[in-house]
């Protein structure tokens, strides 16, 4: 071959290669970009998420009043002429005294429009009108101007999820309703503020009195029951499998069983707990006590696990040093080992409750998905958590039960991201090196 | 006499228990001018062993036990003659539900709660007994526990003598409790598996197996009356299991690609500020609880869906599969990626560093040398998130339908076994009925076949780290 024939062949296999490379950088440049679309897919996702969140749940954190004059007519509210707080609770016809003073202000015409009238104003109006009595039993007689809650389309128009240019037949509000509505807007009697009572009381059927400190106690009350079963149990059986259990069949079945009962579905652990807990031992249903049980069985594969690896992580050293100077086993597990791996134990307990607190689909197994008004007292009392409570409204066709939902949700994922945050934080402070 | 202040007054004497043990030993000590054998500690926490252990043990097995005790006299206590539902009937010739009825109400009635049907003379009077028993049970066992109680306090305490070996006691009764502890996990199985058995059983004395299996037709309706059309329902879970595969494959189709590629791009091209920003975003994703992605796609996401097929001519349901398969993708994809990560982070370095010295190109190199060395770790990641996917409940309850049909369009309204489980389980007083217990039958499907799925996974994700280590 001679020396010409050579370079050509040299600078067309260059030319070759060249154009094989241009295709492989293309493809490399293609695959990386493949990975920063799927991690840019996941985040908006998340965004996406949140921001719908957000912005139907932060009006339940407010709520719509309307200003009305009472006549606290003496006949309605006092009949006898008796005035102390017993009375008046029992006997005062304070909804008769509103749908008065109301009907004399924006004069309705006939029944229809009455009711019209009077379905602008939540059922608590006349609550607030009798507490406010009670508390000045001075004022009978006289006109009082007090602010009272709106009902929950009327709170719905004013944040703006009633539109008003619809057609008549398919919004909530009237065209009547919405007149009286620009009339009292123009007379300065309609405002709204913070919205206290969705902190402070328990589910109700009507949207604007729903409120979310039933589901909270009643979280809270599960969440003990399961941490102070789930808590020991989880560290006794880490303890034991990672310090002192011999290498032998039992040992390997607990641990094939504790790696599966992790990965089983939680609604198994439900029928389990309705099976078990309910049917077999006749446990109140309902309850924290039993959410709380079953809850644990869940989490005790989490807790275990999570305090194994920090065990594990304890230097061998630190066990030889104590057991050189004479301690005994137990005394070095309890004096040094355990101490060291306490704030990894501890992170995978917050992040084990995290998880419970956020679990639905075994506590509806065991009856918590029932209605419930009262604020639980003690374990055994009916009551539902903070993610079933969601699941129930979720479920409710009333519009303004889209923003309690919503709102609900935020208030759990506060939760949530203050224990996980809580966990981060321990995990860094504590973190050793060895 | 409250359980409460039972527990209460037992941790009263447990504690005074340690602290008189801890003081004889040290005097015992002293006295005999001689060095215990263990730390006069010890001695404490082995006189309050005894006291609290037997005491608890006996509380625990008494409070499994008294209430059907109590019941069972209450019910021999009953006159021969007694009314059910205005029926007046011979003791011993009443059906068990009748029985179980009357002794419900009277338990009922005697705790407060609601009575169905009349208050009888009878039920009042069995309440009262029901009432003076169960007091009186709970005196008897405070009385039992407080003997158990005396009798350990007294026997350990006088054992109490310099070369006794409190120490070596103590902790093998430690030893044993963390023992038991560790055996509630074996417990949990074997709960499970017997429950979800039994009440399946139930469920196939009155369908058959293979009916169920293999059935085309799903529809549990409850009959109302013995000569409705269709009063025994349908069971044939093919539908639903359909349902399920059609979910799970479009949470798949989502989460695999997007898992697996974010967990490429960040194992092997991010930067490690990147890394260290995008895993915890993405761990976010995984600590969402699924309520509330349940809510997200009842309320968006399948409106938008479905706007978006009106806008091009499909007509597409309202609980498309396609919204909450959609949706349980997106919540598995960081359960997918961050499997995948320590898997592919799992390859040795040294084969990546062979390949780019053979001139490949870092693509090349993740395709042709590092997939294919993580493969089995990955199916193993995949077919646990397939577990999930199956066994993942709140998103499909909110999101998809109730009716089963038996279809593989994406638009359609399928059901799911675990929205089965929860719409058969949740509303239905009737205990019996084969409605309810087809739910128990179902659970224990999802339970073989999750339990399948993990073994495998797990299996093959040990034996292929096994290989690099």
């Amino acid at each position: 071959m001679t020396e010409m024939a050579r370079s050509v062949l040299i600078s067309g296999q260059k030319e070759r290669v060249r154009r094989g490379l241009d295709r492989r950088l293309r493809s490399e440049r293609r695959f990386r970009l493949y990975g920063v679309v799927a991690i840019l897919l996941a985040i908006l996702m998340l965004l996406f998420l949140a921001g719908t969140i957000v912005s139907k749940g932060y009006p339940a954190f407010y709520r719509t009043w309307i200003e009305v004059d009472v006549l606290l007519d003496e006949e309605m509210i006092a009949p006898d002429g008796k005035t102390d707080p017993e009375t008046l609770r029992e006997d005062g016809d304070f909804r008769g005294a509103l749908i008065e003073s109301l009907v004399a202000a924006y004069r309705p015409e006939g029944r229809q429009q009455e009711n019209q009238l009077i379905a602008m104003f939540s059922t608590d109006a006349e609550r607030t009108l009798q507490n406010f009595t009670i508390a000045n039993p001075d004022r009978i007689g006289s006109t009082i101007s007090i602010r009272v809650k709106a009902a929950s389309d009327i709170d719905q128009l004013t944040k703006g999820a009633i539109s008003r240019n619809a057609p008549e037949s398919g919004r909530k509000v009237t065209d009547l309703q919405l007149r009286w509505y620009d009339r009292m807007e123009k007379e300065g009697r309609i405002g709204t503020r913070f919205n206290a009572g969705f902190f402070a009381t328990g589910d109700s059927r009507e949207p604007e009195q729903a409120g979310i400190w039933g589901a909270i106690v009643g979280s809270f009350l599960t969440m003990l029951v399961t941490l102070i079963l789930a808590f020991p149990v989880g560290l006794a059986a880490a303890v034991y499998l990672e310090e002192f259990a011999p290498k032998n069949r039992l040992t390997d079945l607990i641990e094939v069983n504790i790696n599966n009962l992790a990965a089983v579905p939680s609604i198994v652990f439900g029928l389990l707990g309705l099976a078990v807990f309910l049917n077999f031992f006749e446990l109140p249903r309902s309850a924290p006590l039993v959410g709380g049980m079953v809850l644990a069985l869940m989490t005790l594969p989490t807790i275990i696990i999570s305090g194994r690896a920090s065990l594990l992580a304890v230097p061998p050293s630190v066990r030889e040093a104590a057991l050189g100077l004479g301690a005994s086993r137990m005394q070095v597990v309890s004096h040094h080992v355990l101490p060291l791996a306490m704030p990894g134990i501890l992170t995978g307990t917050i992040i084990g409750m995290a998880r419970a607190l956020g679990e639905t689909a075994p506590l509806l197994m065991i009856g918590m998905v029932a209605f419930i008004v009262d604020i639980p007292g003690g374990p055994t009392d009916a009551s539902t958590v903070m993610p079933v409570q969601i699941y129930l409204w979720a479920d409710s066709p009333e519009r303004g039960f889209v923003e309690k939902t919503s709102g609900a949700v935020i208030v759990l994922l506060v939760f949530l991201v203050v224990m996980n945050a809580s966990a981060v934080y321990l995990r860094k402070k504590f973190e050793r090196r060895w | 006499m409250s359980y409460g202040t039972i527990l209460a007054v037992l941790l009263v004497l447990t504690v005074v228990g340690f602290y008189l043990g801890r003081g004889r030993a040290r005097a015992v000590a002293a006295a005999g001018r001689t060095r215990l054998h263990s730390l006069p500690g010890f001695y404490g926490a082995h006189v309050a062993i005894w006291i609290a252990l037997p005491a608890l043990v006996l509380f625990v097995f008494w409070i499994a036990f008294q209430s059907a005790i109590v019941e069972g006299i209450v019910w021999n206590g009953l006159p021969d003659k007694v009314s059910v539902l205005g029926e007046t009937r011979q003791k011993e010739a009443l059906a068990p539900e009748q029985k179980r009825l009357l002794i419900d109400n009277i338990v009922n009635y005697a705790t407060g709660d609601i009575v169905s049907g009349e208050i009888t003379a009878l039920v009042k009077q069995g309440a009262a007994r029901f009432l003076r028993l169960q007091a009186l049970s709970a005196w008897i066992m405070a009385a039992a526990m407080a003997i158990l109680a005396a009798i350990g306090l007294l026997v350990t305490y006088r054992s109490i003598s310099p070369a006794m070996r409190a120490r070596n006691r103590v902790e093998r009764a430690v030893l044993i409790l963390l023992m038991v502890a560790s055996t509630v996990a074996i417990l949990t199985t074997v709960g499970i598996v017997l429950s979800l058995l039994f009440e399946a059983m139930a469920f196939f004395t009155k369908i058959s197996p293979v009916d169920f299996l293999f059935g085309l037709e799903w529809s549990p309706q409850t009959a109302i009356r013995e000569d409705q059309v269709g009063a025994s329902g349908a069971f044939g879970a093919i539908p639903v299991f359909a349902g399920t595969m059609l979910i799970t494959v479009i949470a798949m189709i989502v989460a695999v690609p997007v898992g697996l590629f974010a967990a490429i791009y960040l194992s092997e091209y991010a930067s490690r500020r990147l890394r260290a920003t995008v895993k915890p975003v993405l761990e976010v994703l995984a600590g969402i609880p699924t309520v509330v992605y349940g809510f997200f796609a009842a309320l968006t996401v399948a409106p938008m869906i479905r706007d978006a097929g009106a806008a091009i001519g499909l007509s597409v349901a309202s609980e498309s599969a396609l919204a909450a398969g959609l949706i349980m993708g997106i919540m598995i994809i960081p359960f997918v990626s961050s499997l995948s990560d320590d898997i592919i982070n799992a390859v040795p370095q040294s084969l990546r560093d062979g390949s780019y010295g053979l001139g490949a190109t870092r693509s090349e190199t993740i395709r042709q040398v590092v997939l294919p060395a993580a493969l089995p770790g990955i199916v193993g990641a995949v077919l646990l998130a397939v577990s999930r996917a199956i066994g993942e409940t709140m998103i499909v309850v909110m999101a998809a339908g109730l009716s089963a049909k038996l279809t593989v369009n994406p638009f359609d309204a399928v059901t799911t076994v675990t929205v089965q489980i929860v719409t058969n389980l949740t509303g239905d007083p009737e205990f019996d009925s084969p409605k309810t217990l087809s739910a128990f039958a179902l659970g224990l499907v999802l339970f073989l076949v999750t339990l399948c799925l993990n073994v495998i996974a797990l299996r093959v994700v040990q034996k292929y780290r096994e290989k690099y280590d």
